[in-house]
């Protein structure tokens, strides 16, 4: 085991973790009624105190890394430190107590902090309106695409295809795609752009909408971006902005001053609320007037000093939501904006991208940088010549920086760089935190002349070592079964016609 | 002066630009055409930082600007409601452990994460009744919706039956995401007994019928009997609520290809409706088609038996415009405190939680039911949540019993179904006491007069 048992394995009959309220009211005879069918007859959960539950839990936590531990250089990730001041508000019990289906009139704080948020996402995305209730980026995704068809459908114009540069981050396509539209890829030109020739060719009159990310996913920014949004729209199509890399634009430029129609942050990247092991996140989608009446319901509006929500939109795609989105973080995003006002949202851009070129240019020597151009918050690496000089692969670098006290780079993402490598440093790290950084890079560059079999079967220092994932896949075990069936795998592997990549 | 958040001081700045071979901040964000360069204002934002008293008073004043269950004595549900959440959720989950983690990619160093997530899949297997479960969506509504889609590709056929006692924002969602692959839901109205009839969804060439269990009225419906009505091939979809899980047969037990369900009644809190979590449990044979991340165990080198992101090559980042869903990030801190929620609970508090929102919910039903002029809209068994008709505008009923009882009464039903314009919905959970569902019907009683 990774050395903490499962609760399952905690468990001893007759323990109980809480005392419930007691039953103050009569029974009335009705649940003995009820045909058997209708009832439960056992459940196997485990029975455990208290003391077990927090113990187990906190062992747990302390096999994981974390960003108030350190540097987390996951790119496209904006792992950036999340202030404390941020949960305490969202669980002021005027927010975290506040039950969703209240009536308006009992809800005018929340209202309005989700009208005034949405109007600083607006302004600081330069577009007009602005919807929080896409509760990640792809959900925020798969609801600007639900506009644009919409819109297109309203306009009678038969547009079926969406356009996505290959660098484009998984999402895109997938969110693409179920929304029904033809995705096709447009590949990136040698300088790691948009080539206008090849989108040039893609684009023709039955295109809804460019999927474009800016900074793009390779941490550069588009150079010939009005020069790419200009192409898009007169071919008729509209053209959407991945905000997942905002942190490097931040009160430097606009999306809707380049001329993107529609855009999502992701509030848990660039607004800083805690990723939480992989959510809860928020995915804000800012809109122009174009597709503002194409926005989800419902919408938060103000009549005469009072806000209420309305589903009067006739032309909206509907509720994407069962209430409002994450409101927690919406607490949290607002409170970070207010913390750092214009002129600190700004010095985060100025900070995560003279970081990141910091990084890039100390790196640069003993690494192979794939595009060698100034960067924005983030970069790509590519570890082709180690592998193929000394059969040491970027996993096996991302590996020993686990022993050396770090988090890995994403790796072997965006798709276009072989062996990929990308660093996102954040404003959050000071310059001995980023020099501690490089210098542990720095050591299994070195590592990977002198001992390339050190850092092959890395790591070495952590609870477990690299697990056999092909196998996991192949026979897979998604519950819990009894230690004895985890203990010993299965006799005969399941043949699954499906390969597992990573 | 540096801002708290962002270390970078100037005499830093200048060896690291020197260090890059610049002379200026500036000239790092020359790559942005000149034109789209440029400051801009923000209507409403300080130009520089608050300080931390200022941020809290003013976030102060908006929470207080509410009135939620802190201030009021709540009989709201409708999709949320207020339980009690263990006072060891938000101590762990505030663990910078785990609130600061990212999503588990490097399964070395992310083994808490891994662990909890598979325990959160083993407990909603075993809730459920059915053999797999992902690691969460985004919400009860959304789950619904891509358990929508997932049946249609999983039988390739394009109708969804969709029973009108499923939540209706729920149905909404659901409808906006047919909509988008031009796909339909067929609403199939509750007969005068609160259920979904099952001669309206026999034989029909169907994707899938979901339905609501307990359904948005807090009936109980017959799940057994659905499945036995509904075409083989057509998939059960049930919307749970995983507390009345504790006491109602396991709908995979009644025959249920997939359950879905809001979490957020786990202990993950009210939050004005989010963060909760989305749970989506199904049979095995739709383990490839299951939207979402999966945990699966896994042996590291050493022989030590562990925890990995698996069957991966069915998301997004592996198989794009192909995947079976576009989602990625989850709501894996509210999925923890469900998971941290139902081992405190365990088997004996599951079952005695669910009991006492039942008994709990029946004894404000009879109290309520005994005013002259109050009625039962429906005579089926519910759990911790029913409608009653009303003698008088139940707008008028509600403002009273907050003026004057501090008694958020319940939801009107009117907006949402045609004919219930007198009706409301009343949730009692195990935190309401006697006192408090006596003084709710006081309230009813004196307005109703
Ligand atoms: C570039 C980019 N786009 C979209 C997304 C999807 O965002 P989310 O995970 O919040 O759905 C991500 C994050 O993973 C991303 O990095």
């Amino acid at each position: 085991m990774s050395g903490e048992k499962s609760i399952f394995g905690l468990s001893a009959a007759g323990r109980r973790g809480m005392v419930l309220p007691e039953l103050d009211v009569p029974a009335d005879g009705s649940l003995e009624e009820l045909p058997a069918e209708l009832l439960r007859a056992e459940l196997d959960f485990p029975e455990v105190s208290q003391v077990d539950v927090v113990r187990h839990f906190t062992r747990l936590s302390s096999l994981n890394y974390h960003i108030d531990k350190g540097m987390y250089p996951l790119g496209s990730c904006t792992m950036k430190y999340n202030p404390k001041v941020n949960d305490l508000m969202a669980a002021l019990p005027g927010f975290a107590q506040l039950h969703p289906r209240s009536p308006d009139r009992l809800a005018q704080g929340a209202l309005e902090l989700i009208d005034r948020l949405g109007g600083f996402l607006a302004a600081v995305a330069g577009m007009d309106a602005t919807t929080l209730l896409p509760a990640a980026g792809a959900h925020g995704e798969l609801a600007a695409l639900m506009m644009v068809k919409a819109h297109f459908r309203k306009m009678g114009a038969g547009r079926t295809r969406v356009l996505v540069p290959d660098s484009a981050h998984g999402t895109n396509p997938a969110s693409a795609a179920m929304c029904g539209f033809d995705v096709t890829e447009v590949p990136s030109n040698a300088r790691g752009s948009t080539d206008l020739a090849a989108l040039g060719k893609a684009l023709d009159e039955r295109v809804a909408l460019v999927m474009l990310t800016n900074p793009n996913t390779l941490g550069l920014f588009e150079e010939q971006i009005l020069e790419v949004i200009e192409l898009c729209h007169r071919a008729g199509a509209l053209v959407y902005c991945d905000g997942a890399n905002s942190n490097a634009l931040l009160g430097h430029a606009r999306p809707g001053d380049m001329g993107f129609d529609v855009m999502h942050f992701n509030l848990h990247k660039t607004f800083s609320t805690p990723h939480g092991g992989g959510g809860p996140g928020a995915g804000a989608v800012c809109v122009k007037h174009v597709l503002e009446p194409y926005l989800p319901v419902p919408r938060v509006v103000n009549e005469g000093g009072a806000y209420r929500w309305s589903r009067d939109f006739p032309d909206s795609i509907g509720r994407i939501h069962g209430f409002y989105g994450n409101f927690g973080n919406q607490v949290r995003a607002f409170t970070y904006i207010l913390a750092l006002g214009l002129s600190g949202l700004r010095r985060i851009a100025d900070a995560a991208v003279l970081n990141a070129n910091y990084v890039k240019a100390r790196l640069a020597g003993a690494y192979d940088v794939a595009y060698d151009r100034s960067c924005m918050h983030e970069f790509v690496l590519t570890g082709k010549r180690m592998a193929r000089a000394k059969g040491v692969k970027t996993l096996d670098v991302a590996k020993r920086l686990l022993d050396l006290g770090y988090h890995a780079p994403t790796i072997y993402f965006p798709l276009i760089v072989e062996e990929a490598m990308m660093i996102e440093p954040t404003e959050s790290e000071s310059l001995e935190s980023l020099d501690g950084f490089v210098d542990a890079m720095l050591a299994i560059a070195r590592e990977v002349e002198t001992e390339p079999e050190l850092v092959r079967h890395a790591p070495h220092t952590t609870p477990v070592s690299r697990f056999d994932e092909v196998e996991a896949a192949r026979k897979p075990v998604l519950r819990w079964r009894g230690a004895e069936a985890a203990a010993r795998p299965p006799a005969k592997p399941a043949k699954t016609k499906e390969r597992e990549a990573r | 002066m540096t801002h708290p958040y962002i270390p970078l001081t100037a005499a830093e700045e200048s060896k690291m630009l020197q260090a890059c071979g610049l002379a200026s901040v500036e000239q790092l964000f020359e790559c942005i055409p000149e034109p789209i360069r440029k400051a801009f204002q923000v209507d409403g934002l300080p130009p520089g930082p608050l300080s931390e008293p200022a941020i809290v008073s003013e976030l102060t004043r908006l929470a207080g600007a509410n009135w939620a269950c802190d201030r009021l004595v709540t009989f709201l549900g409708g999709g949320a409601y207020d339980h009690h959440v263990p006072s060891i959720i938000p101590s762990l989950l505030f663990r910078s452990e785990f609130a600061t983690a990212y999503t588990p990619y490097q399964p070395e160093v992310s083994q808490g994460t891994l662990q909890a997530i598979f325990e959160f899949q083993t407990l909603v297997c075993n809730l459920t009744g059915l053999e797999i479960a992902n690691a969460s969506m985004y919400d009860g509504a959304t789950a619904a919706a891509e358990a929508a889609l997932m049946a249609c590709g999983a039988n390739g056929r394009d109708q969804v039956l969709l029973s009108s006692g499923v939540h209706p924002s729920y149905r909404d969602v659901v409808g906006t995401y047919l909509r988008a692959t031009d796909r339909e839901a067929t609403l199939v109205e509750l007969d005068t007994t609160g259920q979904t009839p099952h001669a309206a969804v026999a034989g029909a060439d169907v994707a899938a019928l979901v339905v609501g269990y307990p359904n948005y009225f807090g009936v109980i419906e017959s799940l057994a009997a659905l499945r036995r009505a509904l075409d083989p091939k057509a998939l059960l979809v049930v919307v749970a609520n995983p507390i009345a899980l504790g006491l109602f047969a396991a709908p995979g037990a009644c025959g249920a290809d997939v359950v879905v369900g809001e979490g957020m009644p786990l202990g993950a809190g009210l939050n004005y409706g989010g963060p909760g979590l989305g749970f989506m449990a199904v049979k095995e044979s739709l383990m490839r088609r299951i939207p979402g991340r999966l945990v699966g165990m896994a042996r590291d080198h050493h022989g030590r038996s562990g925890y990995v992101l698996t069957l991966q090559a069915r998301e997004q980042h592996i198989r794009r415009a192909r995947a079976a869903s576009n989602i990625c990030t989850n709501q894996a801190l509210a999925a923890l405190a469900s998971t941290i929620y139902m081992c405190t609970l365990g088997r004996q508090g599951m079952i005695e939680l669910a009991k006492l929102n039942y008994h709990k919910a029946h004894y404000a039903f009879r109290a309520l039911e005994g005013i002259e002029g109050v009625r039962a809209v429906f005579p089926s068994p519910f759990f911790n949540e029913f409608a009653i008709r009303l003698p008088r505008e139940p707008r008028a009923v509600l403002e009273r019993l907050e003026r004057e009882d501090g008694i958020a009464g319940g939801i009107e039903l009117g907006g949402d179904y045609k004919g219930l314009e007198d009706a409301l919905l009343i949730a009692v959970t195990e935190k309401r006491t006697r006192q408090e569902i006596d003084r709710l019907v006081a309230g009813v009683r004196r307005s109703v007069k």
